[in-house]
């Protein structure tokens, strides 16, 4: 997944040319394309959107989804919003804790990183997860890594 | 040819509804009955999914939570003739649940192929455009001005007032840009909506521009909702080639284009400002207002902001007329409600209902208390930034006045359902530590006060100068409340005091001390 250059990159954010307005979505594209944002993607995307390296760096660090390091194979987001610590999160939580994984740090074991999330919108069958983007509702722990095996294999 | 119906919102999805829907495709063509799937929205009865529903001549029968390795018995106890079975609930539309809803914006989701523009149409969609295309521009503010269509965002401001300052500011460009940054917790009918009858959204877009003059749509999704942004991409292309978007939206030579903007993990940006700057690729720092949007918008331009509930409900607006839409609700909270009910709830999902029906009812009738069985003990109403409501809240009717009369807020209309066993004092700082998460940081109030609200309640908890610590506690959301640009800092007290005027005990507040 790391394996770009400089100009397929570019070629990629021809349609942003100029545009200030693209820094963001140009964020967007590379993260798409190589599941996270290398340094030198800032100097780019700041030279293709005509604006500041600086202003680059502020928009990538304000959003949570932007990763500087490559992802694990597998990422599953747990939520720790207020309907899913009413369905008994806390016990998933420490239970993930308890196989090596601190949601709150994003912590990476075995290929499968989970982190933390504010809301899936699954907010009435929770405890409540994403693995890969594949929603997981009533989340367990079990439900949580078979799923992580199926998006693995 | 048998019609099955499978859901294909994510929380069907999150319960395996694509592996229901695979299986019963395969163990069908294995036993050569001839099906077809037809993959719909939510019914919004959450706890029953996934809720597949066979098409008979009496009506859709429904089997409730169905999983993949159930399917093969389910094919051969008859489910492709609606058969009864222990999973059969019988008619969809005859159930309480559904039967006692007024439901005029998901009128749609749960029955038709989102997708599909012919099942739209058939079952009334574009009739509101059309009725639009055909009046002048300040005829469809009026209409929607004399619905009483409040902003269902939150903030509850009147969508007519909103459209009609935007309609008389002269501007060579003008933008419709729908919020789905629907990030409250106990929030999803605007993903359910998107999910689920995506063309309803697009109809109420369209019809916002042509009222307004305004060419250019944007619709900002967050990024939590990949299924959603899916499915408006989807819905997009299929009313561009359809010509309902375009250059000439449906022959009428008025042009208006749609695009998906999809967010990237911020809970400020659901903050109209907040998402202007985002939209236009930037941080997404709260602007100050005045000057309000309407006026300086999206790139300093005229914008009508709504919320993708307030959009949605333009179409039956249009088509069925203002007065059949006011003729709905309580007071000045006017047409329907589109609550969902989550966390710790037995029926939890949407329910739409006029304004109106009250607090105990919506958590205790409808909802059928708890999903652990426990008495419940407070209800968050209105997401991370509203109050938490108690048993002595029961009897306060939903909408916008009288729960704010009762210390709360209605907010995007999420119930957030707790049992007995949570400690308010957890909850409280909660809220304080969230806004510090999630505070754009432009003023200092919410960037700091949020921060200091956790070490004051830590404090509190720990028993450390209890007098003092609570005065300082009331001193900080004061100056919070008062002192914050937008709501994330001005609403994040409302959790906070309700918590601990309501359950004072979970602080461990020694006697004598106040």
């Amino acid at each position: 997944m790391s394996n770009y250059s400089e100009e397929s990159i570019i070629n990629y954010l021809g349609p942003y040319k100029g545009d200030a307005s693209a820094v963001l979505r140009s964020l967007q594209l590379v993260q798409d394309l190589l599941g996270y944002v290398p340094d030198s993607a800032l100097d780019i995307i700041a030279k293709n959107s005509n604006v500041s390296r600086a202003e680059v760096y502020g928009v990538f660090t304000f959003y949570s989804d932007f990763r500087s390091t490559p992802p694990a194979k597998v990422v599953v987001k747990v939520c720790v919003a207020e309907a899913c610590q009413a369905s008994g999160n806390a016990s998933l939580i420490s239970e993930l804790h308890d196989h090596g994984y601190d949601i709150h740090n994003g912590s990476i074991k075995d290929d499968i990183q989970m982190e933390q999330t504010f809301c899936l919108g699954n907010c009435a069958l929770g405890p409540a997860a994403m693995v890969n983007g594949n929603p997981i509702g009533r989340a367990t722990c079990e439900r949580i890594f078979a799923a992580a095996a199926v998006v693995a294999s | 040819m048998t019609k099955v119906f499978v859901p294909m919102d994510s929380a069907a999805l999150s319960m395996g509804a694509n592996e229901v829907a695979e299986a019963i495709s395969e163990h069908a063509a294995k036993s050569g009955y001839e099906v077809t799937i037809v993959r719909t929205g939510s019914r919004g009865m959450l706890w029953l999914e996934p809720l597949v529903e066979v098409e008979t001549t009496a009506g859709r029968i429904g089997y409730a939570n169905i999983s993949a390795d159930t399917v093969p018995d389910l094919l051969a106890a008859g489910l492709l003739s609606g058969s009864s079975h222990d999973s059969c609930l019988g008619l969809v539309d005859e159930l309480d649940f559904l039967k006692d809803q007024t439901r005029i914006t998901f009128a749609r989701v749960g029955i038709i192929d989102p997708l599909s523009l012919a099942d739209y149409e058939s079952h009334g969609g574009l009739k509101g455009l059309r009725n639009a295309i055909a009046l002048s521009p300040a005829k469809i503010v009026e209409e929607v001005t004399e619905s009483g269509l409040r902003g269902r965002g939150g903030a509850g401001f009147p969508a007519g007032i909103k459209w009609n300052t935007v309609l008389y500011t002269e501007s060579d460009q003008k933008y419709i840009c729908c919020n789905a940054d629907e990030g409250d917790s106990g929030t999803f009918a605007d993903r359910m909506l998107m999910e689920g009858d995506p063309f309803t959204l697009i109809e109420g877009m369209i019809i916002a521009g042509i009222a307004v003059g305004a060419t250019e749509g944007l619709i900002y999704v967050r990024s939590e909702y990949p299924h959603a942004i899916d499915v408006l991409n989807q819905a997009i292309a299929v009313a561009n080639e359809h010509k309902i978007l375009g250059d000439s939206v449906l022959g009428s030579g008025l042009k208006f284009n749609l695009e998906v903007r999809v967010g990237a993990g911020s809970y400020v940006c659901g903050e109209e400002t907040a998402m202007l700057e985002s939209l236009e690729g930037k941080r997404g720092m709260v602007r100050a207002k005045p000057p309000i949007p309407a006026l300086v918008g999206l790139f300093g331009k005229p914008t009508v902001i709504n919320n993708v509930m307030t959009l949605a409900a333009v179409p039956m607006i249009l088509a069925d007329g203002a007065s059949s839409y006011q003729s709905f609700g309580v007071d000045r909270s006017r047409g329907t409600q589109v609550f969902q009910l989550a966390g710790n709830i037995l029926r939890g999902g949407i329910v739409e209902l006029p304004f109106g029906i009250t607090l105990g009812d919506l958590v205790n009738k409808v909802g059928g208390g708890t999903h652990s069985g426990r008495p419940i003990k407070t209800v968050q109403i209105g997401g991370p930034l509203g109050a938490y409501l108690g048993e002595d809240s029961w009897d306060v009717q939903m909408g916008y006045e009288s729960l704010a009369d009762a210390g709360g807020m209605l907010g995007h209309g999420g119930l957030v359902v707790f049992d007995d066993t949570v400690n308010m004092a957890k909850q409280a700082r909660f809220a304080m530590e969230f806004c510090a998460e999630e505070s754009c940081g432009k003023c200092t109030p919410c960037r700091i006060g949020s921060t200091r609200g956790v070490e004051v309640i830590d404090r509190i908890v720990a028993g450390e100068e209890q007098s003092k610590n609570l005065e300082l506690l009331e001193d900080l959301c004061e100056v919070m409340t008062d002192g914050s640009l937008c709501a994330m800092g001005g609403l994040t007290p409302f959790p906070v005091r309700s918590a601990l005027k309501l359950f004072p005990a979970d602080f461990g507040i020694k006697s004598g001390v106040k």
